[in-house]
């Protein structure tokens, strides 16, 4: 995903667009291109992140557009009054880009893991936040981002994750991809698990079990429309994300579920939980260690129908 | 000179109408710094309503956001704030809360309140202006409490390294803060000395003579490649005898009385 984001932002720049990239000192060997080709405007500010989330509203009220770059824990926790008045509230054409999205950068420890993000930042108004699955959906992301002229945070993985769609597609704030076409039950994912997901779905269909899977990439505003059709389609829903269980993706999902007045809600969020990673690991170890393996998210699913058949044979 | 002196007293008297109006805090934060703001601009901006949208225009802002009333108060004698906006400062429907933080209004460059944020956004603001080939100069007021802030410094190291001459900050240094003395709280001296070692060209300066104001804005950058630091000292409350470096004024508000007493001490001060 980090490439496809890089290799983007290089494009829309050589095509006149005035964009700065900022940077806390990350990123090594990543951006020569951009740096090699405009130098002026690519910024590293070392490290220190209160300041370059203020120089980034700076910029971006001069009248340009300015494009954060960190590891997700750091541009996010650390200058998060800059991004909330700096930029949130001056809506100022500030795309903040993080990667190592959840466990993605496992190995290097909890401070390094970013299980929190989206909790935080959906409270703040004027910030979109997308949360691509694959290198595809990063590039339509970033377009969509730089598309707009506003506050946008892009959640991405690292390098070298697996596509799961196969051609370039277009992104819209509060849109979403349906990956895969199911009647039994809709699961709801965000990010790299989507290749858990999509591995237990194919396991499932050979149990006669076929899920609808659902790339949640814009989580807001997110796609109220295709939770309430998917839910009234296959009564249950089953959310999947690089999160933790607060606050992300399973939780925005559920504020619709639950004021929509639909009855019978069959609803399970799967994802981080809310305890701090106590093993050390890849991004694969820790993930299944926290209960989003392939055969967890198999036995959530098979819970969830369960669930369903339950509520409507009761009402037979 | 003389009508800029008229000019400041002019809007002290507003500030002081604010507060006992409206029952707002800082009071002493704005007095302070209205001889500062006065120089900046009816001498040295070059900004009024007309080239307040020119994008390459000269910057503005007051990172020590507490201070807002004074502001407020010289943009409306500039033309560019309306009066029933000042009547209607920190009351009920209004548009003018107590921080600066409305930055849609004209003037008002960034949204401050919370301190430490003013200089970094001024860092962006310089180096777009470089880039672009601007020859807008930036300007940023400060607190000297604020320097407390580490983000300060963030953008003091940054500022320097990359030579933003054309970027100014102020420091309102009237040695008080929330809950002291700024020496007692947390030591700020050698001031001087800290920014200079950050890379910056230093000036202290009486921060109400308007003379020396104005002398020290218009020869920035006071060196050529390097960003400029004023250390303007000054007093909180000051213009009214019974404010003027006095801490409770952070936090208290005129009243009808005190209001009376502060205006005739201005009138008869020449």
């Amino acid at each position: 995903m980090r490439d496809a984001f890089i290799n983007g932002l290089a494009a829309h720049a050589k095509k006149g667009r005035d964009i700065y990239l900022l940077t806390g000192d990350l990123g090594f060997s990543v951006f020569e291109d951009f740096r090699n080709s405009f130098p002026h405007r690519f910024i590293n500010v070392g490290i220190a992140e209160a300041n370059m989330m203020g120089i980034a509203a700076g910029i971006a009220l001069s009248g340009n557009t300015a494009v954060t770059y960190s590891i997700i824990p750091f541009t996010v926790a650390r200058c998060l009054e800059q991004i909330k008045v700096d930029v949130c509230y001056q809506n100022a054409d500030v795309k903040i880009v993080g990667v190592g999205a959840g466990y993605a950068y496992g190995s290097l420890g909890i401070t390094h893991h970013a299980t929190e993000d989206i909790s935080i930042l959906r409270g703040f108004p004027n910030l979109r936040i997308l949360a691509p699955c694959d290198p595809v959906e990063t590039s339509a992301c970033l377009d969509l981002a730089l598309r707009d002229k506003g506050p946008c945070y892009i959640r991405l993985g690292k390098n070298r994750e697996e596509r799961a769609h196969k051609k370039a597609l277009k992104a819209k704030f509060g849109g979403s991809h349906t990956l895969k076409k199911g009647k039994d039950i809709t699961v709801l994912v965000s990010g790299y698990v989507v290749q858990r997901v999509l591995e237990a779905s194919r396991v499932l269909s050979g149990l006669n079990i076929e899920c609808r899977v659902i790339s949640m990439y814009s989580i807001k505003p997110i796609d109220k429309a295709v939770i309430l059709k998917s839910f009234s389609e296959t009564q249950a829903i089953v959310t999947v994300e690089e999160h933790g269980i607060i606050g992300g993706l399973g939780t925005a999902a559920g504020e619709v579920l639950a004021e929509s007045g639909l009855n019978n809600i069959v609803f399970k969020r799967l994802g981080i939980p809310d305890k701090f990673c106590e093993k050390t690991g890849d991004r694969n170890y820790l993930l299944d260690k926290a209960g989003l393996s392939v055969t967890r998210i198999k036995e959530a699913i098979v819970e969830c129908i369960n669930r369903k058949r339950t509520i409507n044979e009761g009402r037979l | 000179m003389r009508d800029l002196r008229i000019m400041a007293k002019d809007i002290r008297k507003i500030v002081i109408d604010m507060h006992a109006c409206s029952g707002a805090s800082h009071i002493g934060s704005a007095l302070s710094i209205v001889d500062i703001l006065t120089v900046l601009y009816f001498k040295v901006l070059n900004i009024d309503k007309v080239l307040i949208k020119k994008e390459s225009r000269n910057r503005f802002i007051l990172s020590k956001g507490h201070g807002a009333s004074a502001l407020y108060a010289t943009l409306y004698k500039k033309g560019m704030i309306e009066d029933r906006h000042i009547r209607t400062y920190c009351r009920n429907g209004g548009l003018l809360a107590g921080h600066t933080d409305n930055f849609r209004v004209d003037g008002i460059e960034a949204a401050t309140g919370s301190l430490g944020h003013g200089l970094p956004i001024a860092c962006g603001m310089a180096l777009s202006s470089k880039n672009n080939g601007w020859k807008s100069k930036i300007y940023v007021l400060l607190g000297d409490g604020e320097c407390d802030e580490g983000s300060v410094w963030e953008a003091a190291m940054f500022a320097s390294h990359r030579k933003l001459d054309n970027l100014t900050a102020i420091i309102d240094r009237n040695k008080l803060q929330g809950m002291g003395g700024t020496e007692e709280v947390l030591a700020l001296e050698p001031l001087s000395d800290k920014w200079k070692s950050f890379g910056w060209a230093v000036k202290s300066i009486n921060g109400h003579s308007l003379k020396s104001i104005e002398s020290a804005l218009l020869r920035t950058p006071l060196k050529k490649g390097r960003p400029s630091v004023i250390i303007a000292n000054t007093y909180k409350g000051k213009g009214v005898s019974f404010m003027e470096n006095r801490l409770e004024w952070h936090y208290k508000s005129p009243t009808a009385n005190e209001r009376q007493k502060a205006l005739e001490e201005l009138e008869i001060d020449k």
